[in-house]
């Protein structure tokens, strides 16, 4: 196992954008590979995906891996899963993070198969302890309980990270790193599945709770789809996105990408307003990393309040408005 | 007696798409226990799951809807498939009751404290033995929503894998899946040649209760119960002892502490005080 060396952070892309995730894990990544002396290598595969190479270095990378052909223009597990652990197999990292994506996690227990690995999905939390293992934290039981599971046997030692858990530090653009191209054997042969048709289902100029900096979630207590336009003209005030929690999308009042919570997006905005949402513990699964939250709520027993730096039991429909006019007097004086 | 009849030898090596109307579907299902009663043994940083009511995994509520629908469309047999304690068998019998034809309920004292690999290992051990069109399992499972047994199954039994379902049919030349698998935008439309293993999310379909008749019929289908040394499997391979991952501490989740409460406050105050505190905090 001590010829397992490098802490890998394989930086997925999507249509050959780098998804943010991959800032997020390579400067976790960093902090490692310094704590065991070791580097830190980017993975990068796809098509049209070298351009990225550079900004990984800049973000704290030692060495970027890239495996760049046509062969992977669509995320394909087939392709994707073969490249990877070839690459592993050829080079023996120690530890190996994804992001824990829908892709992310549909190639990583792939990959811990083939390669015979141990895995642990969706991790909120990642520590060495004193034998140099990777201490993989991860909530369970509908974020019940925390969980701290190791992969003492096998190497590297690989999870997913949910996006939005660690910050991307700011890049250095003195910083000075190797790019690799890899060449690739993998064909269309391998490729046992056919996408036939991507379809988007984002609505146009909607902005997504996963990189806003400000989130205005909406849940039960908005009581119909009309009334969202009070959240969307405060969420306007802030550039803010606007969010829902499960049962308001589950209605159809908003589209899945905008749900926030356990079976939706986990995010990390600088400020939350929760509006009407009771606090069930799988909504804040989602949303209790926020830098400031904020709830409003009827029910001055919603366990929503617990969570909250500033809470205000009331209606909403007389709140927001409030809110909305103290703001607009705030920035009319800026 | 179709099913009996149709039932395959063991120790038939499964596998090609048999392109005929009559699908033979696996459902590998996982009975958990209910999240909301799950407590962590004081002093003992373990988790207390005993007592708590066992429910059958609510994503495989889809993976077995969608295997008893196709068999409604185009004839077949879905197999019940479960590794877990005795007490899986309620999991099995509900899913049996909800149509499906027979069940394997793979048990052994030896199974226990598996990770998802010694779980893989385990199912694809018996599936190996068994001929089938398709695999459906559910996304992943309520209690640990790992998500890892389908596409470390489908990779043990060099299939392919179509993750995250929420649509699912079968082409024309009764050879592929086509299937529309969630992406974080929207879903993309992809197709696989049978046999191939899919593991199903919410939205494929809404899962049937099951009626009377239904649970009288179920405690009459064939269900085969299966041990370790059936499967030829020995002890350092399966449970905990084959596990890859190990469980090291179980702790409660930091609460984040509340800060200022407003109650009783007129709505304009309020508002204004909300709105001090964010600007004060930089936050606006």
């Amino acid at each position: 196992m001590s010829e397992h060396k490098g802490v890998w952070v394989y930086c997925e892309t999507d249509e050959s954008r780098l998804k943010r995730v991959a800032l997020e894990l390579v400067t976790k990544a960093r902090t490692f590979a310094d704590k065991l002396g070791e580097e830190v290598v980017a993975v990068l595969i796809g098509n049209d995906i070298e351009r990225h190479a550079e900004g990984l270095i800049y973000q704290g990378a030692d060495k970027v891996l890239v495996v760049d052909d046509e062969v992977f223009t669509n995320y394909t597990t087939d392709a994707y899963s073969k490249a990877l652990a070839n690459l592993i197999e050829e080079r023996k990292p120690s530890i190996l993070f994804l992001g824990a994506t829908t892709n992310g996690r549909d190639l990583a227990p792939r990959v811990a198969a083939k390669l015979k690995l141990g895995l642990t999905a969706d991790c909120t939390g990642l520590e060495l302890n004193d034998k140099k293992q990777l201490v993989q934290i991860r909530p369970a039981f509908s974020g019940k309980v925390m969980v701290e599971l190791v992969s003492p046997e096998t190497r590297p030692q690989m999870t997913t990270v949910r996006p939005n858990v660690f910050k991307p530090a700011k890049p250095d653009n003195s910083r000075t790193g190797d790019i690799e191209q890899v060449k690739t054997l993998i064909s269309q042969d391998d490729i046992r599945t056919e996408i036939l048709e991507r379809v988007k289902e984002v609505v146009e100029g909607m902005i997504s709770v996963d990189e806003a900096e400000v989130v205005v979630c909406s849940g039960r207590g908005i009581k119909e789809p009309e009334n969202l336009k009070l959240p969307e003209e405060l969420a306007k005030l802030l550039d803010a996105a606007v969010g829902g929690s499960r049962p308001i999308v589950d209605l159809g009042w908003l589209p899945p990408t905008q749900q926030v919570g356990q079976s939706g997006r986990t995010i990390l905005p600088n400020l939350y307003f929760a509006l009407g949402i009771s606090g069930a513990i799988q909504h804040l699964a989602g949303c209790s990393s926020a830098d400031t939250f904020v709830a409003i709520n009827k029910d001055p027993d919603a366990p929503i309040f617990e969570n909250a730096d500033f809470g205000i039991v009331g209606d909403i429909f007389e709140i927001v408005p409030a809110v909305i006019e103290e703001i607009k007097k705030i920035q009319a004086e800026r | 007696m179709l099913i009996m009849e149709l039932t395959s030898p063991a120790g038939q090596r499964t596998g090609s798409p048999r392109g005929v109307s009559f699908m033979k579907i696996i459902v590998p299902i996982k009975q958990v226990p209910e999240a909301v009663e799950v407590r962590i043994k004081e002093a003992a940083d373990t988790l207390n799951t005993d007592g708590v009511p066992r429910i059958l995994n609510p994503f495989d509520l889809f993976a077995v809807e969608a295997a008893i629908q196709l068999k409604e469309e185009k004839g077949g047999e879905v197999i019940i498939m479960t590794m877990g304690p005795p007490q899986a068998s309620d999991a099995i019998l509900k899913a049996l009751a909800m149509g499906g034809d027979r069940a394997i309920h793979l048990t052994d004292p030896a199974f226990e404290g598996a990770d998802s690999w010694s779980t893989a290992i385990v199912l694809a051990e018996q599936i190996r033995k068994m001929e089938y069109d398709l695999i459906i399992c559910g996304r992943q499972s309520m209690d640990w929503d790992l998500g890892q047994v389908g596409a470390e199954l489908a990779e043990l039994l060099d299939l392919p894998q179509i993750t995250g379902v929420r649509h699912l049919e079968i082409a024309g030349d009764g050879k592929h899946v086509i299937t529309h698998r969630v992406t974080e935008d929207g879903y993309e439309v992809v197709k696989a040649k049978m046999p191939v293993l899919l593991t199903a999310t919410k939205g494929l379909n809404e899962p049937r209760l099951p009626n009377i008749m239904g649970i009288m019929k179920a405690k009459k289908k064939p269900l085969e119960t299966i041990d370790a040394a059936t499967l030829g499997l020995d002890a350092t391979q399966t449970g905990g002892a084959g596990a890859l991952s190990k469980t090291v501490r179980v702790f409660p989740p930091e609460k984040r502490k509340g800060g200022i409460k407003l109650e009783d406050v007129e709505p304009k105050e309020a508002a204004k005080q909300l709105v001090e505190f964010l600007a004060k905090k930089g936050a606006i």
